[in-house]
């Protein structure tokens, strides 16, 4: 749900002109759902949807607590019917994916999800195609689970239209370092090397070295 | 490249076989047989299908998607007045710590830099032309970009008084200066501004939003590549880092076009002749620093990492800061920024961002110089604002209201500029980045008057405004001014302020050297510029020094993006083939292109004149809506000497 919509349906308060500047003092029955402060720890659990999904391992996992909490990730929107970029994609996320080096699979973890709710078989054949190494998983799962992650991920077009066509979502590569709530967007099809330095520039020092 | 890689792949049976399987898969579908039918008629294998993950209940995260500003009442706090801040004589790190041309070798302790032990000089970069603009008689000033705690709503309310929010902002080690602050500078004197990054350590919390990286970009000025901020990883200062930013205080040409000077110069209003170093024609006024870290400008600006730069032009008797000389504008505490940009709070007053909102980002109130709706308490007389549109993604019609009528604004800057005469306008189209100097005569209003100003473009989507004009209500009204006493006031009178020749726009070089086009859209769901993401390392353009091109700016429809390029200003050719709007006269370093670039609708072309001059070195090119430019719509261009191998690329 947008801004908007809430909005619409919390009632009586007309959006203003300028935005939503000044809703009148009155419009006390919003209280109730307004955020409080929280904590880092639920913030960071709440800024994302902990869906379920499967591998294609066929594994049953939560998107928040299983795959991206406390990691640093690389994400990204693929179908395997994706005749388009999808593959030159994977295959340059399989040079980025040497770039990261042994820490693969151990702090820093590659995502892969399917837009067309293409089954774990499927996508375990296509894992082995590409001859993906471990620390990437492939993913899927219902439909408006992956679109809820996409919209959260702001991997969307506000324009409903070009928003159906899923080539338009397929060269986003979101990176981040969940524990740190950094996050970064770059082409899934760039640089590997300038990848690999986006997502250690947003690490801690520490890890500067890798 | 990738038709390779997909000829390799395509061949194989694995593909076959998938696109066959999946063909039967949407068949089935589109017969209406669902995955669970699927699953009984064992066409599915595996554990449990997609079918099995259903159930799990989740409920959206309603709250930080969709979060809504507590109300605040109007009027109630005064405006915070940006404080101007003040030099040094002598900065920490002892004698090895003096600002120079290279590297800062000095040891911080705690002995010679109280409360900066350890800090150490990130700048690898040598200063360009350091000896050449005196940088060791640089004015120098010592700032620290750190956490503070403000509060937005009005302390003046006791429901409200007790909010805080955890900004990142700029804090002046030699005055009381904070939040947002003001450098006032002097052409012909650089400054030297050292920035120390005490920003909190990496694993603090930053309330979800923001990176403790600092890397500052002067906007609008004329500024060497390794003190202008771009957003290249090498200049980003950690915590526990300083960077000496120089800034030269010349107008372009200095080192060029200009080397000796403009003859004639400038005849003042007292008739005089004043020569100077540059072209005087490219005076400029009122700049503005913020944040530029890679991926992050938009959470940091967010943050508040935001003050302005006042740059005056004592040394030709034009723009003096002294309301007896030269032009006689407005000047000192009659002299005010303005800064104007969205928010939205959770319950306590925190700030909040939708960081993965890459198509923008609207708050829902409009604060000035970090307050919700502030008053101020004026004198009877002129006064000078200095209007930013800080976004970060709001495009402003600002109007001034008395008694419900509109009131005519003398407008005498256009970006960091001062115009050729006064514009005298009922309103003004500011997308982000964009500055207005107007001028407003509080004397021709009763003592007690209540003036507005006032923002009333409509825009509710993040990607841009309508054109719509909204009726002028309390949700327009931004600050409230109220006219006290009158005192004594020095500045010329209306009608001067009004009519004066204040500076004339620099003719422009005949041919071009380089004709280029730039197109700002979208693709696979990302912001680009030529259909290319942001690479720090990739160079789109090389310019020669010494040259000027034409720049020609296309952007599709459904967006605004005020396009904004480093190093130097343009000065707008034509749009969409006819010449600029009156507003758009003059020197500009922001342009908005897309829709509702103009009053009346959008424009989706424009050519810019160009000059490359004094510094050398790579630029960044970029849209500043900084959600946009974040995700990738930027570009480098490097000018190079004519003998570099890329000349002219």
């Amino acid at each position: 749900m947008n801004k908007r919509e809430f909005i619409k349906l919390s009632g009586g308060a007309t959006m203003g002109a300028a935005g939503l500047t000044a809703l009148p003092a009155g419009a006390v029955g919003l209280t109730s759902l307004m955020p409080t402060k929280i904590d880092a720890v639920t913030r960071r659990r709440n800024t994302f949807p902990n869906v379920p999904l499967l591998t294609h391992e066929g594994k049953l996992v939560n998107f928040y607590d299983d795959l991206i909490k406390d990691k640093t990730v690389l994400i990204n929107f693929m179908y395997v019917r994706c005749g388009e970029i999808c593959p030159g994609m994977t295959v340059n996320l399989k040079r980025v994916q040497e770039e990261l080096g042994e820490r693969m699979g151990k702090d820093v973890f590659m995502y892969s999800i399917s837009l067309d709710q293409d089954t774990p078989e499927i996508l375990k054949a296509y894992a082995e195609l590409f001859k993906t190494k471990p620390g990437w998983t492939f993913l899927t799962g219902k439909k408006d689970d992956i679109e809820l992650i996409r919209t959260k991920l702001g991997v969307k077009s506000p324009n409903p239209e070009l928003d159906k066509d899923k080539t338009q979502h397929t060269g986003m590569l979101k990176y981040g370092v969940e524990s740190l709530e950094r996050w970064g967007m770059t082409a899934a099809l760039g640089d590997p090397k300038q990848i690999a330095k986006y997502v250690r520039r947003i690490e801690p020092k520490s890890s500067l070295s890798v | 490249m990738n038709k390779k890689i997909i000829k390799v792949t395509s061949s194989k049976k694995h593909e076959a076989d998938i696109a066959r399987y999946m063909q039967e898969v949407r068949e089935m579908d589109a017969a209406g047989i669902t995955r669970r039918d699927l699953f009984k008629m064992g066409l599915t294998t595996g554990v449990g299908g997609l079918v099995a993950i259903g159930g799990a209940s989740f409920f959206p995260n309603l709250a930080q998607a969709s979060t809504i500003s507590p109300p605040s009442t109007p009027w109630l706090d005064e405006l915070p007045i940006p404080k101007i801040c003040n030099p040094t004589n002598t900065m920490m790190g002892g004698l090895a710590g003096q600002p120079g041309e290279f590297q800062n070798t000095a040891i911080f302790t705690e002995a010679n830099a109280p409360g900066f032990g350890g800090f150490t000089d990130k700048r690898a970069e040598p200063h360009q032309l350091w000896t050449e603009c005196n940088g060791n008689q640089a004015i120098k000033y010592e700032l620290q970009v750190k956490e503070i705690d403000w509060n937005f709503y009005p302390v003046n309310d006791p429901n409200t008084a007790h909010f805080n929010s955890k900004l990142w902002t700029y804090l002046d080690l030699h005055s009381p200066a904070v939040g947002l602050l003001k450098i006032e500078a002097q052409y012909g004197q650089s400054t030297l501004m050292r920035m120390y990054n005490k920003l909190p350590p990496t694993g603090s919390d930053t309330q979800g939003f923001g990176i403790n990286l600092s890397n500052i970009h002067l906007h609008n000025g004329h500024t060497a590549p390794e003190s202008d901020g771009g957003p290249y990883t090498e200049r980003n200062t950690e915590p526990g880092q300083f960077y000496d930013y120089h800034y030269a205080n010349r107008r372009a040409g200095f080192n060029s076009t200009h080397i000796r000077g403009t003859y004639p110069g400038y005849i003042d209003k007292q008739g005089v002749q004043r020569d100077c170093e540059g072209d005087w024609k490219e005076t400029q006024s009122s700049l503005w620093f913020h944040d530029h870290t890679a991926d992050f400008t938009a959470q940091n600006v967010y943050k508040c990492m935001v003050s302005f730069y006042s740059l005056f032009s004592r040394d030709i008797n034009l723009d003096t800061g002294d309301e007896t000389t030269g032009l006689r504008l407005p000047g000192g505490k009659y002299d005010v920024p303005l800064c104007i940009t969205d928010k939205t709070f959770d319950q306590s007053g925190q700030i909040f961002l939708d960081k993965f909102n890459m198509a923008g980002f609207l708050g829902d109130h409009q604060t000035v110089n970090l307050k919700i709706k502030p008053f101020l308490n004026v004198d009877r007389r002129k006064y000078r604002f200095r209007i930013l549109s800080a976004g970060p993604g709001r495009v402003l019609q600002v109007f001034v209201k008395y008694k419900g009528k509109d009131q005519q604004i003398t407008r005498i800057g256009c970006d960091g500029n001062l115009l050729p005469t006064a514009q005298l306008v009922n309103s003004m189209r500011l997308a982000p980045a964009e500055r207005a100097d107007i001028i407003v005569d509080f004397s021709q209003y009763p003592v007690g008057a209540e003036i507005y100003l006032e923002n009333r473009l409509e825009q509710v989507k993040d990607e841009a405004p309508t054109t719509n004009i909204l009726p002028s209500s309390a949700k327009t009204e931004l600050l409230k001014f109220i006219v006290g006493k009158v005192v004594v006031d020095n500045s010329a009178d209306l009608n001067t302020l009004q009519t004066q020749t204040m500076l004339e726009i620099p003719p422009l070089p005949k041919t071009p050297v380089k004709e280029r086009r730039f197109s700002f859209g979208k693709g696979n769901g990302v912001w680009n510029v030529n259909g290319e993401l942001f690479n720090e390392e990739v160079i789109m353009a090389y310019p020669i020094g010494g040259t000027h091109e034409h720049w020609t700016f296309v952007a599709g429809g459904g967006w605004i993006h005020p396009v904004h390029h480093h190093h130097t200003e343009g000065q707008i050719l034509s749009r969409d083939g006819k010449m600029p709007a009156p507003d758009e006269i003059g020197r500009k370093d922001a342009y908005r292109i897309g829709d509702a670039a103009l009053l009346s609708g959008g424009s989706s072309t424009m050519i810019i004149d160009i000059a490359f001059r004094d510094w050398y070195g790579k630029y960044p090119c970029h849209c500043h809506n900084n959600m946009h430019e974040d995700a990738g719509m930027m570009f480098n261009f490097e000018i190079v000497k004519p003998d570099n191998i890329n000349a002219g690329k």
